[in-house]
């Protein structure tokens, strides 16, 4: 073999391919342009220039999309979350406890009542920290698959929600929790934690390390990271980004009941998915997320715009997430041709 | 009785088995991309002897049984079958034509019983369609009862040890009624008793006119069991003798006998105090009591076959995997390596085996692969990660190193074998290492990139890095370094000095 070969071979495309995103965003603005096709068509009037349906929309899926940021660091340090949703459940429950106003009579701390927001907030946050510490725990150091071990604590979790009040609703929250749900503040709350995740994801070691865990833990810890301590940080953060989703839906709808965020964490996958992150880890973005996002609030109220069935949605829903993950295989496999 | 014609046919495949073996092939080629495996190999198995197939890690033993087990595909030459040219499409097919593989790493399936593992796909029914297990139990009774072997068919395999395991392997292959049996290392995990029980089984298969191909690195073995042996070097065919017709030393010289070039630029430059020693170190079943020194601006070679451990030594001192005992002292103080972290704290690099298990980070771009060891130790700044500085560093070095890539932005699994070992290299460097362990620095690439990372290696040495440099490729060994420490089955067999060294000597004491 000439040298000539070698180099022919060490330069693959000169061409610079464009970043993931793009595709992902052209995927969006397909899906955008089709609902407002069929619009016209069924509806007689436009999708996209309805101030008010981009709102609903876009507060429909940010609490979930705060969620989606957690477990997109999950999935790209190659693992997975499937406890968000019930710790939705559980700090929604035990916040709200600790959230509620003097003037009602029937309080669960009738002595804790009328606290200053940043208590039950503080209060839920840490909540959410130690379910990721058992995650985490059980992940990195019991050497439990992901999914076995979050579909332990979603289970319990869910059923702590319930044990809480005996399965008795929590309603009345100050004036100051109320707020961080009230108008637009889940929106600006998720655009504030993709902002910050955006940045740790790719300026601070934090990131660097997730994205080379996932791309390979074996090289990861030959350089030096401690990947056991990584990935429990990892965890933790995404169980408190769902508590935080938690006490934003309950202060939204100023009550708190133990089957709140019931399968939030398969739409938040789904998102993840949607926006090009990588089951198998190592590959992805927020910003991809966010993207995902939209994608799939843009697809739910275009079926609630087009009048169709709940029904169809979930169904295709499902759908949408398996031919994502498709793609998601596809790309590898031919990727693994290519090289 | 048959007819005239039917035995005279029978007579000629018979004819025809005794002359050509039962199993020959010629001519077979198998390349991969950038490495030539397989040149115009031959290969004769005669009916009812155990033939052994020697040569150095890499000679090219296993591609070609996995050619023959039908695994890969061989791009020229001919396979014949008991006098017949066949085509082997894949394993099943291998199987089905009457050979079988049993493989360095057995492949049972643990949660099932002894009895389901032989005869998975082959199961006796009963009138109803199902599974007969009463009949299958009794069929394995017979198959084992025929080979001697004392084992329960309803016995689990997860719960046997490795020996039984064995043992299941070869009675699953023998109930295929195969003409040749293929054994890749069988005894790398077997005590002496356990052994002798297989060395019985194989004699008694001889005895049924089975050809058993017999892999091996040891040589006490082939005199022990082996009829005839075939050498393989570099891929190519050196020759097929009788085992009884030849000494150790004319196998050792057959097997390295090949021509040193000078590809291997290795300047002299003065060695400096002892940076590195290592005293008794130890891991329980794995390696024992390794002690060695290393000096500044030296390259002590580390040779030995599959199996000798090297590797796992590699690791204890970058504390991937620690040792359970011994002592490591660096600049002559005793330090604690419990985790490569520690290990690069004391100015410790690791260069791993496996460029895709260990090394690269396949999904991520160059730039990120050589930054990655070097932020976790420095370059943070206000939890930012010095991103602009680490890229001008990763840059000049990826210059330095004349990695070959479009931009440096691309991801690494478009990279060719020597630009990612490239990029690893450069990883450690820019950890600015004072030791340096490289475990195969030069695995499966091209010449080209080959002789720059031994210059490099060279360089390095010169600026008063101490390297350990672990290599199969005795070449490569003998060439770069000052002084070689050989290693066998765990244990340090001898140290030899470049001056001193030769292929035959390392060999020697690699093999034993």
């Amino acid at each position: 073999m000439s040298s000539q070969d070698i180099t022919a071979r060490a330069a693959p495309r000169t061409q610079r391919k464009w970043p993931a995103e793009v595709n992902i965003l052209l995927v969006l603005i397909g899906i955008a342009l089709v609902f407002e096709i069929l619009g016209w068509i069924f509806q007689g009037q436009s999708f996209l220039f309805s101030w008010n349906r981009l709102k609903i929309m876009i507060l429909q899926v940010s609490v979930i999309g705060i969620i989606a940021v957690g477990v997109t660091q999950v999935i790209i340090s190659g693992g997975i979350d499937l406890s968000s949703g019930s710790v939705v459940g559980a700090v929604a429950m035990v916040a709200m406890s600790f959230a509620q106003v003097s003037t009602y009579a029937r309080a669960v701390y009738p002595a804790l009542t009328d606290l200053p927001m940043i208590v039950p907030l503080l209060i839920g946050l840490g909540c959410g920290a130690v379910v990721g510490l058992i995650n985490g725990w059980l992940i990195a150091y019991t050497k439990i698959p992901p999914f076995i071990a979050t579909l332990g604590t979603m289970v319990t979790v869910r059923g702590f929600a319930k044990w809480y009040t005996k399965g008795q609703p929590i309603s009345f929250p100050t004036e100051g929790f109320a707020w961080i749900g009230s108008g637009m503040m889940p929106v600006v709350i998720f655009i504030l934690v993709a902002l910050i995740f955006h940045v740790a994801m790719k300026y601070t070691r934090y990131g660097k390390f997730t994205y080379a865990i996932g791309a390979n833990a074996q090289a990861a810890r030959v350089s030096g990271i401690d990947v056991e301590r990584h990935l429990v940080k990892v965890y933790v953060i995404a169980a408190m980004l769902a508590a935080l989703a938690g006490m934003v839906v309950a202060a939204r709808g100023q009550t708190a009941q133990a089957g709140m965020g019931l399968a939030y964490e398969l739409d938040a996958i789904a998102m993840a998915v949607i926006g090009g992150v990588s089951l198998n880890g190592g590959r992805g973005s927020i910003l991809g997320t966010a993207i995902g996002m939209i994608i799939f609030g843009v697809i739910i109220s275009g079926f609630t715009f087009l009048r169709l069935d709940a029904y169809y949605q979930e169904m295709i829903k499902g759908a949408i997430v398996v031919a994502a993950v498709v793609a998601d295989v596809h790309r590898q496999r031919k990727r693994r041709k290519t090289s | 009785m048959v007819s005239p014609r039917t035995a005279a046919a029978i007579d000629r495949v018979h004819a025809a088995t005794q002359r050509d073996g039962v199993l020959s092939i010629s001519g077979i080629r198998k390349e991969f991309p950038g490495v030539l495996a397989l040149d115009d190999v031959q290969l004769r198995i005669r009916p009812g002897t155990v033939h052994a197939l020697m040569g150095e890690n890499g000679a090219g033993k296993s591609t070609l049984m996995k050619i023959i087990a039908g695994v890969y595909q061989p791009d020229a030459g001919e396979i014949r079958l008991r006098g017949q040219v066949v085509a082997l499409k894949s394993p099943l097919d291998a199987l089905e034509q009457g050979i079988s593989m049993i493989h360095q790493e057995l492949a049972l399936m643990n949660w099932m019983t002894v009895a389901e593992n032989i005869w998975i796909r082959r199961e006796p029914k009963n009138r109803f369609g199902l599974i007969d297990h009463a009949e299958m139990t009794r069929m394995t009774a017979d198959l084992f009862a025929r080979l001697n072997i004392n084992l329960d068919p309803r016995a689990q395999v997860s719960e046997l040890t490795v020996a039984q395991k064995q043992m299941v392997e070869i009675a699953k292959a023998v109930s295929h009624n195969s003409d040749v049996l293929i054994m890749d290392e069988p005894t790398s995990a077997l005590t002496e008793r356990e052994v002798d029980h297989l060395f019985a089984i194989i004699r008694d298969l001889r005895t049924r006119g089975i050809g058993i191909v017999y892999i091996t690195h040891k040589m006490n073995e082939l005199f022990e069991i082996a009829d005839e042996f075939t050498v393989f070097r570099d891929g190519k065919y050196v020759g097929t003798h009788n085992a009884s017709d030849v000494t150790r030393d004319d196998i050792i010289r057959m097997m390295v006998g090949r021509e040193i070039t000078n590809m291997f630029p290795k300047v002299d430059c003065p060695i400096g105090d002892t940076i590195l020693e290592v005293r008794d170190l130890t891991l329980p079943g794995v390696f024992h009591d390794v002690s060695f020194t290393l000096r500044r601006g030296e390259i002590l070679g580390l040779a030995g076959l599959v199996g000798s451990k090297r590797s796992n030594v590699a690791e204890a001192l970058f504390g991937v995997h620690p040792a359970d005992s011994g002592e490591i002292l660096i600049d002559g103080k005793p330090v604690t390596i419990a985790s490569p972290a520690q290990a690069m704290a004391h100015g410790m690099a690791f260069l791993t085996e496996d460029r895709k298990e260990t090394g690269c980070f396949l999904t991520l771009d160059c730039l990120e692969n050589i930054q990655s060891a070097l932020i976790t130790r420095s370059h943070v700044k206000n939890g930012f990660v010095q991103q602009a500085e680490v890229n001008r560093l990763a840059e000049d070095m990826a210059r330095t190193l004349r990695v070959k890539t479009p931009n440096l932005q691309e991801t690494v699994e478009n990279l060719s074998g020597g630009n990612q070992q490239k990029l690893l290299i450069a990883r450690w460097l820019l950890t600015k290492p004072r030791i340096l362990i490289l475990d195969e620095p030069t695995r499966g690439i091209d010449v080209g990139a080959k002789s720059e990372i031994h210059r490099l290696i060279t360089e390095l040495a010169a600026q008063g890095v101490a390297v350990l440099m672990i290599s199969s490729e005795l070449p490569e060994v003998l060439g770069m370094s000052d002084r070689i420490m050989v290693m066998h089955e765990g244990h340090v067999s001898g140290f030899l000095d470049r001056a001193e060294a030769d292929q035959v000597k390392i060999m020697s004491l690699a093999a034993k």
